[in-house]
């Protein structure tokens, strides 16, 4: 039963949202709300609290976020940590409106990390660079001593895949933003062979929450097997984009629309999943009408999966997974086939063209997806597909980064859940009474070797 | 007879646990590797390896080599799992 994993023990109720607050704070607003940065004076002594606190990474991987730093704090010499706030997901906004509304907390929780790591360098990676309320932040910070390490501000370039971490490390460095093979990991040999500490701009504002709450204040909120709250980025079906603090377990169906002017779900941003919406049924079998009491016959049951929440555990059984946090509700007036067709023709074009089979076959996927979201698509298409995004993917796997994978579970979940749609275009019909796009993209994809750094 | 070899052979891979792992932005799809071990390495339909991810067995222990030390672009390794 995963309702013991999502059922809160007896606990105080959380008091959310913990990271942002009503209207941008300086830094007397935030250290009349926090107190001051609560340094440990040692290496190494805050790692225990995150241990216990279960964090994890906010970025998309959620890898346990105390594991990084030990490995980082263990190495000997130079190290670096890096906050990066390189959302390069078009459709997130939650780094973006942290970093502005709550630089201070974010900066808190580098200076944290780079105590517990042992690191004399600090990064911050954004796609905006140094923005005034940043640059305020550290002047600010800087005029009061707070910052025993000094920050760099580097801008990521306006690439899909500027924040994946080797890229990063890449950029930092001098070079294209581009992934490299790993291992080593940049935990080991990050920045100029220094270990490096790449946390997201949201797991930093946690971590530095933590430092002064305790990892039991932490847990107060989400699920035993994955506390804490999370920022999302919701879209609803009216169109309407905003930033949510949940508790991680939150049911979707609070934050996304499931009515008749829905659709689908997209769950996980465009390296996510299209889920269908929960059927009511299956979750309160009704009794037939003549038959009086239901029968319930031992082993004919089928159990039905739980309503969707917002947390791994939960959502695995969907093949999904929370990511970065982006949740949609697409309208029921569009066509999902052409909302993922535009989607998978912009991770193709965001394709970094290293690896053989990400740079052959994400092309070859998004154009069959555009013909399958066209009508009277060719038959062979089909199979096509298949043999790209199926079981046995001819891509999936087979990548320096996970941008291959990515894109194949997005494409793989939209043939799924919009399986009726395909038929339908295959007689040359299509659903959708709004041809209008509602997925964002970027305006222009970027195409010239200058774009990478 | 049999038996004793299989035992053998099983303990070897046991040993030795080395996988072929491609470096994909590395490999330029050239080919060699699978033609030099087609026990192990197929081409996709573009021409870049597709690797049994299982430990490579003893029997096929210097074609694994040979395969490493042909590719052109340095992009297959045996790696220790």
């Amino acid at each position: 039963m995963t309702a013991t994993v999502n059922e809160p023990a007896t606990r105080q109720a959380a008091t959310l949202p913990r990271l942002l607050p009503a209207a941008p704070e300086d830094l007397r607003g935030h250290l009349a709300r926090y107190g001051p940065t609560p340094y440990r004076g040692q290496t190494g002594l805050l790692i225990d609290d995150i241990e216990a606190s279960g964090l994890t990474g906010r970025g998309g991987a959620a890898f346990p976020v105390y594991r990084k730093l030990a490995i980082v704090a263990q190495a000997r010499g130079r190290k670096v940590v890096v906050a990066n706030g390189a959302e390069s997901e078009p459709a997130s906004r939650k780094d973006e409106l942290l970093l502005r509304a709550a630089p201070n907390l974010v900066l808190d929780g580098l200076q944290l990390a780079a105590e517990a790591t042992g690191a004399t360098e600090a990064h911050l990676y954004t796609h905006h660079g140094a923005t005034p309320e940043i640059l305020r932040a550290l002047a600010e910070r800087a005029a009061a001593g707070l910052d025993p390490v000094r920050v760099t501000i580097t801008q990521a370039p306006p690439r899909f895949l500027a924040g994946q971490e080797s890229a990063l490390v890449n950029r930092l460095g001098g070079g294209p933003a581009r992934p490299t093979f790993q291992p080593p990991r940049v935990t080991e040999r990050g920045l100029h062979g220094a270990p490096t500490l790449v946390q997201n701009v949201e797991t930093l504002a946690h971590i530095a929450l933590i430092a002064r709450y305790g990892p039991r204040w932490f847990r107060a909120a989400g699920t035993s097997a994955e506390p804490g709250s999370m920022l999302t980025t919701v879209y609803s079906s009216d169109g309407r984009c905003r930033v949510v603090e949940a508790e991680i377990g939150t049911p979707l169906a609070t934050l996304l629309s499931s009515g008749s002017q829905t659709r689908a779900w997209l769950v996980g941003g465009y390296h996510g999943t299209w889920l269908p919406l929960p059927q009511p049924t299956a979750l309160t079998p009704a009794a037939p009408a003549r038959s009086g009491p239901a029968l319930t016959v031992p082993g004919l049951t089928v159990p039905a999966l739980d309503a969707p929440t917002l947390d791994n555990a939960t959502l695995r059984k969907y093949g999904a997974a929370v990511g970065a946090g982006v949740l949609a509700a697409l309208p029921s007036d569009r066509c999902g086939l052409a909302e993922a067709a535009r989607v998978a023709g912009y991770l193709a074009a965001e394709s970094a063209g290293q690896c053989g089979p990400c740079l052959n076959g994400l092309p070859r996927i998004a154009a069959a997806l555009a013909e399958l979201a066209g009508p009277r698509p060719r038959r062979q298409v089909r199979a096509d597909v298949e043999r790209w995004v199926g079981p046995q993917s001819l891509v999936e796997g087979r990548g320096a980064c996970h941008h291959p994978d990515g894109t194949v579970r997005f494409v793989r979940s939209a043939l799924t859940v919009f399986a009726p749609e395909l038929s339908r275009h295959e007689k040359g019909q299509c659903s959708a009474t709004n041809h209008r796009p509602f997925l964002p993209l970027p305006d222009g994809i970027p195409t010239s070797e200058d774009d990478w750094t | 007879m049999t038996d004793t070899k299989e035992t053998k052979e099983t303990k070897a891979a046991k040993e030795t646990k080395e996988t072929l792992v491609v470096n994909p932005i590395d490999c330029t799809g050239h080919g060699v590797c699978a033609e030099l071990l087609p026990e192990l390495i197929s081409a996709d339909e573009w021409g870049y390896p597709i690797v049994d991810p299982r430990p490579v067995p003893p029997q096929l222990d210097r074609e694994a080599r040979r395969a490493v030390a042909a590719c052109p672009a340095l992009a297959l390794k045996l790696m220790r799992r």
